[in-house]
Order: C-alpha cells, then sequence, then structure tokens
C-alpha cells in the first residue's frame, strides 16, 4: 500500500500489469485453438491432393507444408508467423491469408464502427429513461423489450428487415454491396438493414446494464443531497451519477460491441456482406485451417483488446479501484 | 424437487399476465417437442402440394416449403432436435461446470489456479467462434453438435458456480464440517451443492436460451443439424429462397425459436426471487 499513496504513482505498474494478463490469455487462447485445429481427422496435405494421391505425394507434401514436424515446433512456426503478421497459405485459395484477410476486415470494422455508433447512445438513452423513471411503465415497457431482444435470433431480426424495408416498402437493397468506388450514401444505403439488425441484437444488452449501473447510484445519499440541494434531476443523473458509473457503463458497452463480433456471422452471411465474419464461416464450410485460425485468433484480439480498454477505462475513472 | 415445483405453481399462478403467456408458450414447446411426431397431419419427408412456397390455408396450416413439404409437420419434427439437443447441452454443460466449480473451491491452491486459469481462457473466445472452430475440426453429427454446444457453455458456467461455492466454501458450516472430517466429495454434495441449486436453476434456463440460439445459428449457416435431419435453424435456411416472397416457411421456424428462447428468457426474469422491487 505504500505506492498508493498518490492515484498517479500506482497507476503506470496496474496497467501494464493488465495489459501483462492480457497477453499472457491472448497466448493461452493461441494454444487452446492450435490445439481444437489440430484435431482434424484427415490431414490437410491429404485433402489437397484427394483421394488418388499416392502415399509418396501426400509424404511429400506433408513434409512441404512442414506437417510431419512435432506438434510443438508447428505451433512455434505458426505463432511466431502470427506475430509477424504472416498467417501462412490458405489451402483452398492458395492466396496468402494476410491478402484475404486484409481485404475483408476493413469492412467488419467499418460495419462494427456505424452500428456502435448508432447503437451506444440509443442504449444510453434507453438505460437512463429506464433507470430516472423506475417503476413507471415506461420502465416495465423498455425492460420487457430488453428482455426479448437478447433472446431474439439474429436471422429473424434480419429476415423480418428484409421483408419490411426490401421486399415491401422497397426503400433498401437486400444485399449488402461494398466497393471502394461507391459514395458514402450509397456504402451507408447498403448498408443500413446489417447495421440496422446488429443494433437490434446488441442495444438491449447494454441497455439493460446501464440502467442496473444507474439504478444503483440512484439510491446514494450523494443523489438524494444533491437534489435536496435544488439541484435538476437532469443535472444529478448528467453531472452527477453518470461519472460515477462510467467503468461499469463502458464495461457493459464493450460487452456488447465483442457480441458484435459473434452476431456479425449471421448478419454477415443473411445480407452477402464481404466482411470477415462470413469470410470464417467459409472457412469452416471449406475446412481451410490456416485462415480459420487466423480469423478466429483476429475475433478473440479483438474481443481482449475491448475488454482491456473497459478495464482501463474503469481504472482510470475510479480512483477507489486503484488501491488494491 | 417437489417443493421446486409446487414453488413453481404458486409462482405462476401469483404472476402477472405476461409471466403466465411466457410460461404457456414455454410449456407449448416442450409439449410439441415430445408429443409433436404424433399430431403432425403429415409425414416429414412427404411432397404434399404442387406449390412451392404456398400461403396459409385450411389444409396446410402454415404453407408448403421450397419443395412442396408441409411446413407444420416439418416445424413438429424439427423442434424436437432444437428442444432435446438445447436442453441436452444445457444440462452436460451445467453439471460439469458446477462440478468443475466445486471441485476447484474446495481443493483450492494449485487445482483452482489451473482450472479457473483454463476457464479465463475458454470464455476469452467468444462463444460462436469456438463452436465455429470446433464444428471445423470434429464435424457435426448429433453427438458431436451436443458435445459442442455443452463445451461452448461449461466455463460460463463454471464461473457463476465458482463465485457461488465460493461465497458458501467460507461459511462456517463448511468448515464444521472440514472439522468433522467429511470427504471432499461429501462436503460438496451435501453442503455446498443444496445452497446454490436456485440460482443455478435459472443458469441453466439461461445456458439454454444461448444453446438454442447457438445452435440454430449453426444450422442456419449450415454448420449445424445435417440433412436427413432437420432442426428449426435448418428449417429457416433451406427456405431462405421464399424471403422475397415473404413465405410462412421462412418466418414460421424463425418464429418459433422466438417464441421458445424470448419465453423462457421473460420467465428466468419472472421467477428471479431477489431482483423483485
Amino acid at each position: 500500500m505504500s505506492g498508493a499513496k498518490t492515484g498517479k504513482a500506482s497507476l503506470w505498474p496496474m496497467l501494464i500489469r493488465r495489459v501483462g494478463s492480457a497477453l499472457l490469455t491472448l497466448l493461452l487462447v493461441s494454444m487452446v485453438i492450435f490445439a481444437i485445429a489440430g484435431l482434424l481427422p484427415g490431414d490437410a496435405a491429404q485433402e489437397a491432393l484427394g483421394q488418388s494421391a499416392t502415399p509418396e505425394q501426400v509424404a511429400a507434401l506433408r513434409h512441404e507444408m512442414g506437417l510431419d514436424q512435432p506438434a510443438p515446433v508447428r505451433y512455434a512456426h505458426w505463432l511466431s508467423g502470427m506475430v509477424r503478421g504472416d498467417a501462412g497459405q490458405s489451402l483452398v485459395a492458395g492466396m496468402p491469408v494476410g491478402a484475404i484477410i486484409a481485404e475483408r476486415l476493413p469492412n467488419t470494422l467499418m460495419l462494427a464502427g456505424m452500428t456502435a455508433v448508432l447503437a451506444v447512445p440509443l442504449a444510453l438513452v434507453m438505460g437512463i429513461t429506464a433507470a430516472i423513471r423506475r417503476g413507471t411503465w415506461i420502465d416495465r415497457a423498455i425492460n420487457l423489450a430488453s428482455l426479448s431482444m437478447v433472446a431474439l435470433p439474429e436471422f429473424l431480426v434480419a429476415t423480418v428487415g428484409v421483408l419490411i424495408f426490401s421486399v415491401k416498402l422497397m426503400w433498401l437493397p437486400s444485399i449488402a454491396m461494398v466497393s471502394a468506388e461507391a459514395s458514402w450514401s450509397d456504402t451507408l444505403r447498403s448498408c443500413a438493414l446489417p447495421i440496422l439488425s446488429l443494433t437490434v441484437v446488441v442495444v438491449a444488452q447494454m441497455a439493460r446494464m446501464t440502467r442496473a449501473a444507474i439504478a444503483d447510484q440512484l439510491d446514494r445519499p450523494y443523489v438524494e443531497m444533491a437534489r435536496l440541494k435544488g439541484a435538476s434531476l437532469s443535472r444529478v443523473v448528467l453531472g452527477h451519477v453518470l461519472p460515477n458509473c462510467l467503468g461499469p457503463i463502458v464495461n457493459a458497452m464493450a460487452l456488447s460491441l465483442s457480441y458484435l463480433m459473434g452476431g456479425a456471422i449471421i448478419v454477415e452471411t443473411i445480407f452477402n456482406f464481404p466482411g470477415l465474419a462470413s469470410l470464417m464461416v467459409n472457412a469452416v464450410t471449406s475446412r481451410d485451417m490456416p485462415l480459420l485460425q487466423a480469423c478466429a485468433m483476429i475475433f478473440c484480439s479483438a474481443y481482449l483488446l475491448l475488454m482491456l480498454v473497459a478495464d482501463m477505462v474503469a481504472l482510470l475513472a475510479n480512483p477507489r479501484l486503484r488501491a488494491q | 424437487m417437489k417443493r421446486s415445483i409446487s414453488l413453481l405453481v404458486g409462482a405462476l399462478t401469483r404472476a402477472p399476465l405476461a409471466t403466465r403467456v411466457a410460461a404457456g408458450f414455454v410449456g407449448f414447446w416442450l409439449v410439441l417437442a415430445v408429443g409433436g411426431p404424433w399430431v403432425a397431419p403429415h409425414p416429414v419427408g412427404a411432397f404434399v402440394d404442387q406449390d412451392v412456397f404456398s400461403g396459409l390455408s385450411a389444409r396446410l396450416w402454415l404453407g408448403s416449403d421450397y419443395l412442396g413439404r408441409d411446413v407444420f409437420s416439418r416445424l413438429l419434427y424439427g423442434a424436437r432436435y432444437t428442444v432435446f439437443l438445447g436442453l441436452g447441452a444445457a444440462l452436460l454443460a451445467a453439471c460439469c461446470g458446477t462440478a468443475l466449480a466445486l471441485w476447484a473451491t474446495l481443493s483450492g491452491g494449485a487445482i483452482d489456479e489451473v482450472i479457473s486459469r483454463l476457464m479465463d481462457t475458454l470464455i476469452s473466445i467468444p462463444s460462436k467462434i469456438l463452436a465455429l472452430v470446433l464444428v471445423a475440426a470434429c464435424g457435426s453429427s448429433l453427438p458431436l453438435l451436443l458435445l459442442i454446444c455443452a463445451l461452448t457453455y461449461v466455463p460460463g458456467n463454471f464461473r457463476i458456480a465458482r463465485a457461488l461455492a465460493m461465497n458458501l466454501a467460507a461459511l462456517d458450516f463448511v468448515a464444521a464440517a472440514r472439522a468433522r472430517g467429511e470427504r471432499k466429495f461429501a462436503i460438496a454434495l451435501h453442503e455446498v451443492l443444496p445452497n446454490m441449486v436456485h440460482p443455478l436453476l435459472a443458469d441453466l434456463g439461461l445456458r439454454f436460451v444461448f444453446v438454442v440460439l447457438l445452435l440454430s445459428g449453426l444450422s442456419f449457416l449450415g454448420l449445424g443439424v445435417q440433412p436427413p435431419y432437420a432442426d428449426l435453424g435448418s428449417l429457416v435456411r433451406e427456405n431462405i429462397s421464399g424471403l422475397t416472397e415473404g413465405a410462412p416457411a421462412i418466418l414460421a421456424p424463425a418464429l418459433a425459436i422466438a417464441v421458445l428462447t424470448v419465453g423462457t428468457n421473460l420467465l428466468i426474469d419472472a421467477l428471479k426471487p431477489e431482483d423483485k422491487r
């Protein structure tokens, strides 16, 4: 505790420890993913050459692909490649995995970013409204709606969206086209349905957790004090309560946005969106292990990064957490 | 068990209308999943209509699918895969997760450290990603799907069960049991487990919702239940070309999943004892 006299002095070691712990988890995750992918019963060389290959040909290709080496050696080789940004050759496309991913990653980031821009403010408004109007019909309606939305299958949301907006009303296209030449408004229009579907999927959980965090603070004496002083409700909530629940709220946002990664798999497939998640589904179907491993690692890194950022924001926002 | 059932019935009779409706829907699906094939008007693979994607009618209640088969009958057959795989996987995940949690808590030390670290690692892999990697590596026969869905949700259950067990293990009656010289297994079974049944049941319901969503998502992607079997997710997938016509063949199975999952979720929330304000 001697180093914790001032908040600043103990902040850096703490942040470094968090980063270290996240990196260790990422290393363990890479081991798990490599181990699972190694369970594959047929091996890649046999698969690439087909049934008619002679055993000598298979053995030669196995040697060329490095499959005849023991698993730890292959793991070390794969990991050092990943760290250098070289994820190997795709077995199906015959291209470097890095090049395929580089083409898809910006699309997925754009989709996730635009969903976040729409979903985060919406969730904040829903959560804050429900918390302030606790016990009223608005709170109950938001509670019921968010509980239901959490459990909706993504493909129902997406298909109903397509049915209403592109089949009946014919406002929006049902297939998301993304190209470098298209103007911003065209891209936005063709991505509107995927973004809306993803928003429905992630907004509910965020709103629920925001409500819980704020409702918890509203019972505190300092809120009553501020109200008795004559501060308006909006001032109390925005100026006093919100900064105090920044940590839990950012955590909720990070959790939900990391869910975007998983949720995007179904939505990207339905709308033929050329993103990373639909690439991963193709990799599963064609059993393209190097591509699959790289995609899985990107999703896991994104998840861990979001959690790390949330942790850091919580640490910065609440000095009491640093005194451990 | 008897007490739980009477509690459940008591809570339901006093519950608001929405809860009873939710309970009704969930019960309805459980009954359909068990008895579906006996009430189905047509065999599951029979071609009964000249038209594909026909609308609702008195003869074919939910219309016909992309090959002219009866959607209602296929729904009744599909529901059993969704419901029973979901229940089986959720139960398996809960049993494994809780057993590991009890073992870790009561052993402490290195065993706790290793198990917790492994579960922390698994929980850092988003569930759909983990399931996809597992499907790619192992394939997707029905027993494998059950195992994959269960494995995917073990870490989540472990985390909750361990937190509950840690709190309980610090209490006096557990210390007394240890002092009496009881074995770890007996302490886990007789002292700790009975006190965490209620929150674990709520978690089981939640896992069931997650598993059903994951499983139908996988089937929708063509990576889950494989033909000739079809669960509700596969029904959505095979009829996707009917979307532009707004065919009931695609909306009915998707809605059926939503009724099951949303109903379960609302029911769990209504039965939660501590959160009532």
